[in-house]
C-alpha cells in the first residue's frame, strides 16, 4: 500500500500526529460556515469534526450564512479563521466576504475556503486575500496542519 | 442438478483441498469487507448459494419475488432511459437546447433550476453574481412557459427538479391551462419530492420546515392522484443520502424506510395504497464499489415488494415495481488525473445497469472541476451508447444472476438493509429517526470512517493516495451567463411583476396561507391558484415559510 499524500513518516494519519498545544499555545478557535445558496454540507460537517478532534474550538454554523452575520459571528465569536465551505458556485461571494471583513477591521482573521472552486476563480480568491484553498482530495491532516500553520503564522505576526 | 451422496463427497474433498493450497499460496491473507461492511470472501460455491434457492430468492422478471427486474422485458423490451441533467441559465437558453433535443426525438426532459429558485428566491431576492451558474432561473409561470416553448407537454414526460411545496409542478400546470391542455395528459415526475432526504442530507433542496413539508408533501400526492393521474409525484430519494457518506446498505434502508414513512402518512390521510403506490418511483446512487452496489439495488427491489404487499396492504402488482432511477456517483470521481473519471463512470453504470435500473444520468468526468463543459456531458452520453450498443449489456435480463457470489451478497445485503431498517422502526419510523437525529448520525460516522480508511490508504483512490503523479490539474473557469443576458432576464421579472394584477395575487396568498392553518384544504391545490394570479416561487415560497416555518438542517454534526 502507498502512502498518502501526507501521511507522517511513521504512517500515522490520526490528527493527534499534528502536535497543535505546542504550535499555538492556546487552542485555535476556527469558525466553519457556507454562505450564499447551497446547502451540501458533508464536506463542512466532515472539516469541523476533523478541527475539532485536532482540539481546535470549532464555530459550526449552518448553511445559507449572511456575509455580515459571517462577519458579526466572527467578531463575537473572536476567531483565528473562517472556513468557507462551497461546492455550488457559492464561492463567488467570497471576494465579497473580504471586503466585508478588511471593513470590519477583521484583516487578521485567516480565510480558507474548500470545496469544488475551479482554478481561475482560485487565483481570484487569492488575489482577493483568501490564505488557502483545499481541493476535493486534501486529506485531514493536509487540511489540519496546513490551517494550524495559518493560524501560528498569523498570531505571531 | 441432481444431488447425491458421491457429488457432495467429491465437492467436500475439492474444497478442502482448494482451502490448504489458497492458505498456502496467500498466507495471512487480510480480511476484506465492502463499504457495508459486509465480509468478503476470495470464492463463493454452492455451499454458500445454491439453485434449491432459484424459485424462492429469484423467480422471474415482472414476478415475485421481482429480484430479476420489475418487467418480464426489461432492457429488451425498452432500455432503460438516459436523463441528463441540463442547467442553462435563462428559460430562452433552456429552450433553445430542449428545442434541439426534442427534434433529436427525445420523449423525456427534465428541468434544472438555479440554486436560487432551489433556495425559494426570486431573482431580486439574491446576489446577482450567483444568479445562473448551476441551473435555470424560473420565477414565474412564464419563465417555464418560455423553457417548454415548442415542446408538446402532452405528449412529453418531464422530470422536474422541484422540492416541496412543487412551484414548478404548478407552473406547469398553469401552463398546461394557457395551452389547453387538459391535465390527465400531462406526465413526468416531481424529482425532488423526498424533504426527508433533503433534511437529512441535501439541505439545498429543504425549504420549508419539517413538519410544514410533511402536510404538503401529502396533499401534493392527493392532487397528483385525483387531477394529474399520469404524473409521478413521489421520488424516494436514497442517493442524497449516500452522497452524504451513508453506506450503500445504510442509504438504501434508509429509503425504503421513507418510502413506509410516505405511505403511512397518504394512508393516514385515507388514500388506498393501490392508487398512490404505482406512482412511486425511487432515486439511487451508484458507487464504485461495483458488486456491492448490484447487490443493494437486487436486494432493494426484493424487499420493497414485499413491504408494499404485506405492510401496507397494496394487491395490485404496479404497487409492488420498484421503478427508479440512478445516478453514478459524483463522490468516487477525482480533481487528480481527472480523465480517470471516465472509467469510474463506466463501472459504476455497468453496475446501475445490471442492477436493473429503468433510467440512469451518467456524470461528466469535469463535475468535480467545475459545472461539466459539453464535451465531456456528450463523453457521459456516450458511454451509456457504448454500454448499450456495443457491449451489448442490454441483451440479457439480469445476466449476473445465480453467481454464488452475487447472490449470496444480496441476501447479505438484504439482511443488512432489514437491520438498518429496524433501527429506524425501533426509533417511531423515518420521521421520528430523522427528527432526533438518529439517522444524520449514522450517516456521520459512517461517512467518517470511510474517509478514515482513504486517509489511512486502505481504500486506496487512483491518483489521490496511490499511484499520485505531478501532472497538472487543467485550469477551468466556471462557466458564467453573461451580465447583459441575466439582466434582462431580471427585466422580465420586473414587467412580469408590473403586468398582473397584485390585488389578485394578494388574495391568492391569503388563502394560501388560511390552507396552511385549515388540514381540509389542500395547500399544492392553492398554490396552482396563486401561481395562475401571477405569484411567483419566491412569493409562494416565502409565504409558507412564514406560516410554516423555515427548513434548517439539524445543526448537531
Amino acid at each position: 500500500m502507498s502512502a498518502t499524500n501526507s501521511a507522517t513518516d511513521d504512517g500515522s494519519t490520526t490528527a493527534a500526529s499534528v502536535d497543535l498545544q505546542g504550535l499555538l499555545g492556546r487552542p485555535a478557535r476556527v469558525m466553519v460556515t457556507k454562505i450564499g445558496l447551497d446547502g451540501h454540507d458533508r464536506g463542512s460537517r466532515l472539516v469541523a469534526g476533523f478541527l475539532r478532534d485536532a482540539g481546535m474550538e470549532v464555530i459550526y454554523t449552518a448553511p445559507w450564512q449572511a456575509i455580515e452575520t459571517v462577519v458579526n459571528q466572527a467578531m463575537e465569536e473572536d476567531v483565528d479563521a473562517i472556513g468557507i465551505s462551497s461546492l455550488a458556485t457559492d464561492h463567488l461571494l467570497v471576494p465579497k466576504l473580504m471586503e466585508a471583513m478588511r471593513a470590519a477591521k477583521l484583516d487578521d482573521v485567516v480565510v480558507i475556503v474548500g470545496g469544488i472552486v475551479p482554478e481561475n476563480d482560485a487565483n481570484d480568491l487569492r488575489e482577493a486575500g483568501v490564505a488557502e484553498i483545499f481541493h476535493p482530495g486534501s486529506s485531514r491532516d493536509e487540511i489540519v496542519t496546513r490551517i494550524a500553520a495559518l493560524i501560528s503564522e498569523n498570531r505571531g505576526r | 442438478m441432481p444431488k447425491n451422496g458421491s457429488s457432495d463427497h467429491d465437492r467436500n474433498a475439492a474444497d478442502q483441498r482448494w482451502q490448504s493450497a489458497y492458505e498456502e499460496n496467500l498466507p495471512g491473507d487480510a480480511q476484506r469487507e465492502n463499504r457495508s461492511g459486509i465480509p468478503i470472501k476470495p470464492l463463493y460455491t454452492p455451499d454458500d448459494w445454491d439453485s434449491e434457492s432459484y424459485m424462492p430468492d429469484l423467480g422471474f422478471p415482472g414476478e415475485e419475488p421481482w429480484t430479476r427486474g420489475i418487467y418480464p422485458t426489461m432492457h429488451r423490451g425498452r432500455a432503460w432511459s438516459q436523463r441528463q441533467l441540463v442547467g442553462l441559465a435563462t428559460p430562452e437558453q433552456y429552450n433553445a437546447r430542449m428545442r434541439k433535443i426534442v427534434a433529436a426525438g427525445a420523449n423525456a426532459l427534465s428541468v434544472i433550476p438555479c440554486n436560487s429558485v432551489y433556495r425559494g428566491y426570486d431573482m431580486d431576492e439574491v446576489d446577482p453574481v450567483l444568479l445562473g451558474t448551476c441551473g435555470t432561473t424560473i420565477n414565474t409561470v412564464d419563465d417555464l412557459d418560455t423553457c417548454l416553448d415548442g415542446v408538446p407537454i402532452d405528449t412529453t414526460s418531464i422530470a422536474l427538479n422541484d422540492p416541496s411545496p412543487f412551484t414548478l409542478l404548478a407552473f406547469l400546470l398553469a401552463t398546461a391551462n394557457r395551452r389547453g391542455i387538459s391535465w390527465d395528459k400531462v406526465s413526468g415526475t416531481s424529482n425532488q419530492s423526498d424533504f426527508i432526504s433533503h433534511f437529512v442530507a441535501n439541505h439545498m433542496f429543504f425549504r420549508l420546515a419539517l413538519s410544514g413539508a410533511r402536510r404538503v408533501f401529502v396533499d401534493h400526492v392527493a392532487f397528483a392522484n385525483e387531477h394529474v393521474p399520469k404524473w409521478n409525484p413521489v421520488s424516494v430519494v436514497g442517493q442524497h443520502m449516500q452522497q452524504a457518506g451513508a453506506t450503500p446498505a445504510e442509504a438504501m434502508a434508509f429509503t425504503l424506510s421513507t418510502a413506509i414513512q410516505f405511505a403511512d402518512d397518504c394512508i393516514a390521510r385515507g388514500m388506498d395504497p393501490d392508487k398512490f403506490l404505482p406512482r412511486f418511483t425511487f432515486f439511487f446512487d451508484i458507487s464504485i464499489s461495483f458488486f456491492e452496489e448490484i447487490a443493494k439495488l437486487r436486494a432493494g427491489r426484493r424487499i420493497w415488494a414485499r413491504i408494499a404487499r404485506d405492510r401496507l396492504g397494496a394487491k395490485d402488482m404496479h404497487s409492488h415495481r420498484f421503478k427508479f432511477h440512478a445516478q453514478t456517483s459524483g463522490l468516487d470521481l477525482t480533481r487528480q488525473q481527472p480523465l480517470n473519471n471516465i472509467a469510474r463512470v463506466t463501472a459504476q453504470a455497468i453496475a446501475g445497469i445490471f442492477g436493473g435500473l429503468q433510467s440512469m444520468h451518467t456524470d461528466a468526468y469535469d463535475e468535480v472541476l467545475s459545472t461539466p463543459t459539453e464535451e465531456a456531458a456528450k463523453i457521459a452520453v456516450a458511454t451509456q451508447n457504448i454500454l448499450r450498443d456495443e457491449a451489448h449489456l442490454d441483451d440479457v435480463i439480469d445476466p449476473l444472476a445465480g453467481s454464488f457470489y452475487v447472490e449470496t451478497l444480496t441476501n447479505d445485503m438484504e439482511e443488512q438493509i432489514l437491520a438498518v431498517m429496524d433501527k429506524v422502526e425501533a426509533a417511531g419510523g423515518m420521521f421520528e429517526a430523522v427528527r432526533t437525529g438518529l439517522v444524520q448520525r449514522m450517516i456521520g460516522e459512517s461517512a467518517a470512517k470511510f474517509q478514515a480508511k482513504v486517509d489511512g490508504g486502505e481504500q486506496a483512490i487512483v491518483g489521490v493516495n496511490k499511484y499520485q503523479d505531478d501532472s497538472e490539474i487543467p485550469p477551468r473557469a466556471l462557466d458564467r451567463p453573461s451580465a447583459d443576458v441575466m439582466q434582462r432576464h431580471i427585466d422580465n421579472l420586473k414587467r412580469f411583476k408590473s403586468e398582473r394584477s397584485n390585488e389578485a395575487v394578494a388574495k391568492a396568498l391569503d388563502n394560501l396561507a388560511r390552507a396552511s392553518e385549515d388540514e381540509s384544504d389542500n395547500i399544492f391545490g392553492r398554490i396552482v391558484e396563486a401561481v395562475e394570479a401571477g405569484a411567483t416561487n419566491g412569493e409562494v415560497c416565502g409565504r409558507l415559510r412564514d406560516e410554516l416555518g423555515f427548513g434548517q438542517p439539524l445543526i448537531a454534526a
